[in-house]
């Protein structure tokens, strides 16, 4: 092996040699790199830009002054169907996105020119049960670059030139698992989260060696017999209880945590055969990153009737709190509060109300919810805000570190919830419901800005309709965010004042990046089924 | 082996039948909220997925290529196909989503031949609304109302014309920064700009921030009622040949 190694470094060393500084493919990603990844913001190395999540950059050359000259560098059109969902990842002179329904490509950062693509074909029996068919980014490590697929496969791909070094099936697809989150690297793993709580799927969370693609350990997200939890399951429901991990979560490297959110219980709307709080559904769950064991959890919506995920990412913070330094997880969840927690034990910290909901009285010392009569599904409808969208979803928050402020984009939105029966039958939907959403003028979006520590909305940017993109905030002193009439635009991250905003020409649904080329700083957005690139 | 006693099956061979009976649309409603109304909402009326409560579906003119829809998707667009559905199943959702955009008419009591004399004349409506190809462009084309809305709707329409107006339709008005003040109806919108067309048609481009005032009229509509201006009777006539118009040249 150390043979091999040497004579793969002295080739590496003579190309290096030959292609000069051409493109910088060859130098390693390491656990380290990642770990110090808001150190070299000339690079987007992971999903959410840090393992913390804060899907910052500390640049700055693109600030309040000049942004209003801000301009479209290159775009790259995919040519793919459906839904452009990617948050890219940026290494080495290097853009790396998904695109549906499970590609992978490689683009010449500087002029967006196809380095490679890779796909997996989809069968024709492909399953994906409540989400559309998507795919929301990818994660480097080594030599390879991995992603899961709709059939529910994890796949690594050398990042060079786009050959397969190793594919796992997660699950059966045909029970409707499946896979659009970003992996998570991790020290010599990847860490995978899957989709199919529209279907009841036993939701997990899956570990994988990054090198050899085997399975290190699986952590269900719903107790079996035997197991802490289990009893807050009636009967077998715990067997298609859902609480999918579908998005990707964050990592503590210090404590060796993964702090992961999962899914809806299933059926969604109906709750009738799953009478208990249905543990570890809409929670966080705290993983211990060698052994898969669960260390802590937090439920935010005990018992969910209205399809409230908490898969919403994760924001790690250390802070002061009562003159003691605490490590802190803040989550704006899909049920319109906002959550800080102590992230070494789950406690519950604060609740605040960010967005219009009225299906509860508030949150009680414990976190739990004190829910108001008549707010669940019926089968005349019942209208309750917010919609089964959230008041949130997928899309990423931003969290500045120097104004410590978490920017949200927020869905305001009531639905009429519907509770119908639910039947189980596998791989086929498994609700138990619907909604019929208030649309058009009758609903509304935000990017809002909220204070880590207090939970208090300090500024709020209107948008015409309810959004389905991701925020960044930078060094710059500024946020940006898109909107799904194709608005990609720039706010001033201490007012929220509007600075600058480009019409893409489609919808915006995908999180913001920044990193440099050739020490310029530039911003890169999906809209549409295009990337589009902006610098000054 | 579960055995089932002779009676007790024809019993339940009864009840499916009668529950057949009751119609495709009943188990075709159930399959559309499990499978469909995600993305097009509860009742069709669109949300993350077109409004399918329309007469003419765009990638499904006949009940055969909405099947063909149903099965394998839309390509280069978000409609998934579904390859769960039975053969029976395709067709209750079929004959589901084909009733999604035909309001039954009820008893018209009007006479549709008197309503179209007035429609073009006395209550001058071809001045703002298109019928088949002719008309004004102020308001809705009413080609196809008839299959859109029900008897009462349009009735109210009539009386209160801001009591349910389109989205595109809304009527706004804004004072630019040098003072101009412009009004008409909404075309489009983001949160950044507008777009409205006035009432001789021509289209405003207006960027919200460099607005003194924009205000949308919900609520208000540029028709004027038709209560006191037409009479009871001569409203029905004008309800029946609206109901009339389906959209069919």
């Amino acid at each position: 092996m150390n043979v091999v190694r040497r004579h793969a470094l002295s080739a590496a060393l003579v190309l290096t040699g030959i292609l000069g500084d051409a493109i910088g493919v060859g130098a390693q990603v390491t656990y380290e790199r990642l770990v110090g990844a808001s150190s070299e913001p000339a690079n987007w190395l992971t999903y959410s830009g840090n393992y913390a999540s804060h899907r910052f950059s500390s640049l700055e050359q693109v600030n309040r002054d000049n942004v209003a000259s801000l301009r479209p560098v290159w775009v790259h059109q995919t040519g793919a169907g459906g839904r452009l969902e990617t948050s890219p990842l940026v290494v080495d002179g290097v853009m790396y996105i998904t695109q549906p329904p499970a590609t992978v490509a490689a683009l010449d950062v500087k002029t967006g020119r196809v380095l490679w693509t890779w796909s997996r074909p989809m069968p024709a029996s492909l399953k994906t049960i409540g989400f559309p068919r998507t795919n929301r980014g990818l994660a480097i490590l080594g030599e390879s670059v991995f992603f899961g697929t709709l059939d529910a496969y994890i796949v690594a791909l050398d990042r060079a030139t786009g050959s397969l070094r190793w594919q796992a099936r997660v699950e059966d697809n045909a029970l409707g698992y499946s896979i659009t989150a970003a992996p998570l690297a991790i020290d010599g793993k990847v860490i995978v989260g899957i989709s199919g709580g529209e279907a009841g799927v036993r939701g997990f969370l899956d570990a994988y060696d990054a090198v050899s693609g085997e399975r290190l350990w699986r952590t269900y997200t719903v107790p079996g017999p035997g197991e802490p939890g289990h009893e807050t399951w009636e009967g077998d429901s715990w067997r298609t209880g859902g609480g999918a991990t579908w998005l990707t979560g964050s990592y503590d490297p210090d404590t060796n945590l993964l702090i992961w959110g999962t899914g809806n219980p299933a059926p969604d709307w109906n709750g009738d055969d799953r009478k208990g709080d249905n543990l570890y559904t809409c929670a966080l769950v705290a993983i211990d990153a060698d052994s898969g064991a669960i260390e802590w959890h937090f439920q935010f919506t005990p018992h969910d009737v209205h399809d409230w995920d908490a898969n919403q990412i994760p924001v790690l913070v250390d802070e002061v709190v009562d003159g003691r330094a605490r490590k802190l997880v803040a989550l704006a969840n899909r049920n319109a509060f906002y959550y800080l927690l102590d992230r070494t034990s789950g406690e519950f910290l604060l609740a605040s109300e960010y967005s219009k909901q009225t299906w509860a009285r508030g949150i009680d010392e414990s976190g739990r919810p004190l829910l108001l009569p008549d707010t669940t599904p019926t089968e005349e409808g019942n209208l309750v805000w917010p919609s089964l969208q959230g008041a949130t979803n997928w899309f990423s928050p931003s969290f500045s570190p120097k104004t410590g402020l978490l920017y949200v984009a927020v869905r305001e939105m009531g639905s009429v919830y519907f509770k119908t029966e639910a039947d189980y039958e596998p791989g086929k939907p498994f609700m138990g419901g619907g909604e019929r959403a208030l649309a058009g003028d009758e609903a509304a979006g935000a990017i809002r800005a909220i204070d880590i520590m207090t939970g208090e909305t300090k500024w709020n940017f209107e948008q015409h309709s309810p959004p389905w993109a991701g925020v960044l905030s930078t060094g710059g002193g500024l946020v940006f965010a898109g909107s799904g009439e194709g608005n990609f635009f720039a706010l001033d991250a201490d007012s929220g004042e509007a600075l600058w905003q480009f019409q893409t020409g489609g919808a915006v649904r995908s999180n913001p990046i920044a990193f440099e080329i050739e020490g310029k700083q530039h911003i890169a957005v999906a809209a549409g089924l295009s990337i589009f690139v902006f610098g000054l | 082996m579960i055995r089932i006693p002779l009676l007790l099956t024809v019993a339940l061979a009864a009840i499916v039948t009668t529950a057949a009976a009751a119609g495709a649309q009943t188990s075709g409603k159930v399959l559309f909220d499990a499978h469909c109304a995600r993305c097009h909402n509860v009742g069709g009326t669109g949300g993350e997925g077109p409004n399918l409560a329309v007469p003419v579906l765009r990638h499904a003119p006949d009940d055969e290529s909405l099947a063909a829809v149903m099965r394998g998707g839309i390509p280069n667009t978000e409609m998934p196909g579904n390859f769960m559905l039975g053969d029976a199943e395709v067709t209750s959702l079929v004959t589901y989503v084909r009733s999604l955009g035909r309001v039954e008419p009820g008893s018209v009591p009007g006479d549709a031949a008197s309503g179209k004399s007035l429609f073009d004349g006395k209550g001058a409506c071809a001045v703002c609304h298109i019928v088949d190809g002719v008309g004004g462009t102020v308001g809705p084309d009413l080609s196809s109302v008839g299959v859109l809305r029900g008897t009462d709707y349009l009735r109210e329409s009539l009386s209160d014309p801001g009591a349910s107006v389109p989205e595109k339709f809304v009527n706004v008005r804004a004072v630019t920064r040098d003072g101009t003040e412009v009004e008409g109806v909404r075309v489009n919108e983001d949160s950044f700009t507008v777009q409205l067309r006035d009432a001789r048609g021509r289209i405003h481009s207006l960027e919200k921030k460099t607005l003194r005032a924009f205000e949308k009229k919900f609520g208000e509509s540029l028709m004027p009622s038709y209560e006191g201006q037409l009479s009871p009777s001569e409203i029905d006539d004008v309800v029946a040949f609206l109901t009339d118009l389906k959209g069919e040249r």
